[in-house]
C-alpha cells in the first residue's frame, strides 16, 4: 500500500516551492557541455548567416540567452535544436543591426567600418543576399548546403517538419538565383 | 550540384577562438548572476583536481577516478544546471590549495557551500572541518560530535562520500586502533596528506 509520500502529487509541488521557475524536473546536463559540444558549429552557422564580422558576438549573445533561459528548459532532449533557433535569432538581430547602421551615414563610427569593409567580391554579394533572406530560408540553406545536411537533419536541427525545410530551401534558392544573378 | 549551391557550399571563413568566447562568456554571465556553479582543474602532488564554487563557497573538491563528467553531472542535477569552466572564480581555492600542497598554509580559511550534504553527514562533515592541521580523530569522536555517538560507521560512510576533500579534512579521521581507515581517494593520497601535515613522519 502506498504511504502518502510516496504519491506524486504533493512532492510536486514540494519541489516546486522549493525550485522557482523549475515546475517539472529534467535532467539538463552541465551548460559547459553544451558550449564544448556545439560552439563550433554555431561559429560556422552565424559566419553563414550573418559575415565572420559579427559571428563572435552573436555567438556569445547565442549563449548567454540560452544560459538565460537554461534552468526554466522542460526538455533535454532537443538542446541543439534549441541552440540553432536562439542563434538564428541573434543572426537576425544582427542583420537588422547592420542594416539599420547602413542606413544613418551621419554616425562616425559606421563610416569607419564601412570605409574598412574590402570591395565586394560575387561571393561577397552571394552572402550578402543569403544574410537578407527571411530567417528560416537563411537557417535552412545554410543547413542543407553549408553543412551538407540532408533535408530530414535539417528539419531536425530547425524543429521543424521535413517538408518545412524542403520548401525553405527552395524558397531561398529561388530568391537567390533572382538576387544574385541580376 | 549546380553553381549557386556549390559556392553556398563554401561559405566565409573565420576560426573560433575558443579561450575568447569562454573568457567573454564567463565574464557577462558573472555580471548578470548567470553563473551558479564555475569550476576549474589544477595541478596537485596527488594528482589532478576539479574545483567548484559557487556563490556561497567551495562546493566541490574531485580526485580524477570520479571522473570530470560524473561530477559536473551530479553538481547541474543537484546545485544548478548553470555550470561553466571559469577558471578566474576558482582563484581563491586554487592558490589556498597550492599553498597547502607547498607547506604554505595550515587552515583553509574558505567559504563553504554544504548543498551536497544531507542531514547527519553535514553534521559529521562540519565536526570534521574543527580537526586542526597535524591532528586526527576517530570515527567515533566525529559521530559523538555530530551528536550520535554510536553511529560510527555511519560517519564512515559520510566521510566516504565527502563531496569536499582535502578542505574539508576527512583524511584527518581514522581508527580507534591508530589504524588509517578508508579514504574516499583511496588509502595513498590519505598518507600523503598525513605525512604533509606532520601527524605520520615523512618519508625519508
Amino acid at each position: 500500500m502506498a504511504t502518502p509520500d510516496s504519491k506524486i502529487g504533493p512532492t510536486t509541488r514540494t519541489s516546486r516551492i522549493a525550485a522557482p521557475g523549475r515546475s517539472i524536473h529534467v535532467r539538463l546536463p552541465p551548460f559547459q557541455t553544451l558550449v564544448d559540444a556545439h560552439a563550433q558549429e554555431l561559429h560556422r552557422f552565424l559566419i553563414a548567416s550573418i559575415g565572420p564580422d559579427g559571428a563572435d558576438d552573436a555567438l556569445q549573445e547565442t549563449f548567454l540567452s540560452a544560459l538565460r533561459a537554461y534552468p526554466r528548459l522542460r526538455d533535454a532532449t532537443h538542446l541543439r535544436a534549441w541552440l540553432y533557433t536562439i542563434a538564428q535569432h541573434k543572426a537576425t538581430d544582427a542583420v537588422r543591426r547592420s542594416i539599420r547602421h547602413r542606413a544613418s551615414d551621419i554616425d562616425e563610427v559606421d563610416s569607419r567600418r564601412i570605409a574598412v569593409t574590402p570591395p565586394p567580391s560575387p561571393d561577397d554579394e552571394l552572402w550578402s543576399a543569403v544574410r537578407v533572406l527571411p530567417p528560416r530560408q537563411r537557417s535552412a540553406v545554410v543547413h542543407r548546403f553549408v553543412f551538407d545536411l540532408a533535408y530530414r537533419e535539417v528539419a531536425e536541427r530547425m524543429g521543424v517538419s521535413e517538408e518545412a525545410a524542403r520548401q525553405n530551401v527552395s524558397a531561398a534558392l529561388r530568391r537567390l538565383r533572382k538576387d544574385v544573378n541580376r | 550540384m549546380n553553381e549557386l549551391e556549390g559556392r553556398l557550399a563554401r561559405p566565409p571563413e573565420k576560426a573560433l577562438d575558443g579561450e575568447q568566447l569562454r573568457a567573454r562568456l564567463t565574464a557577462r554571465a558573472t555580471a548578470e548572476g548567470l553563473l551558479d556553479v564555475a569550476y576549474a582543474t589544477l595541478d596537485s602532488p596527488i594528482g589532478r583536481l576539479l574545483v567548484a564554487v559557487t556563490r556561497r563557497g567551495l562546493v566541490r573538491v574531485a580526485y580524477p577516478h570520479e571522473g570530470w563528467d560524473p561530477v559536473l553531472t551530479e553538481l547541474a542535477d543537484r546545485v544548478s544546471p548553470r555550470v561553466l569552466a571559469a577558471p578566474e572564480r576558482t582563484d581563491a581555492t586554487r592558490r589556498a590549495l597550492d599553498a597547502y600542497f607547498d607547506g604554505r598554509l595550515r587552515d583553509f580559511d574558505l567559504p563553504i557551500d554544504w548543498s551536497l550534504v544531507r542531514g547527519f553527514a553535514t553534521d559529521v562533515l562540519r565536526a570534521t572541518a574543527r580537526v586542526p592541521f597535524g591532528d586526527v580523530t576517530t570515527y567515533g569522536e566525529v559521530a559523538a560530535q555530530a551528536g550520535s555517538p554510536r553511529a560510527a560507521r555511519a560517519a564512515g560512510n559520510a566521510l566516504g562520500s565527502n563531496p569536499i576533500p582535502i578542505v574539508v579534512p576527512c583524511h584527518r579521521v581514522v581508527h580507534a586502533d591508530g589504524t588509517l581507515g578508508g579514504y574516499t581517494g583511496g588509502l595513498d593520497r590519505k598518507e600523503f596528506l598525513l605525512r604533509l601535515e606532520g601527524f605520520l613522519p615523512a618519508l625519508a
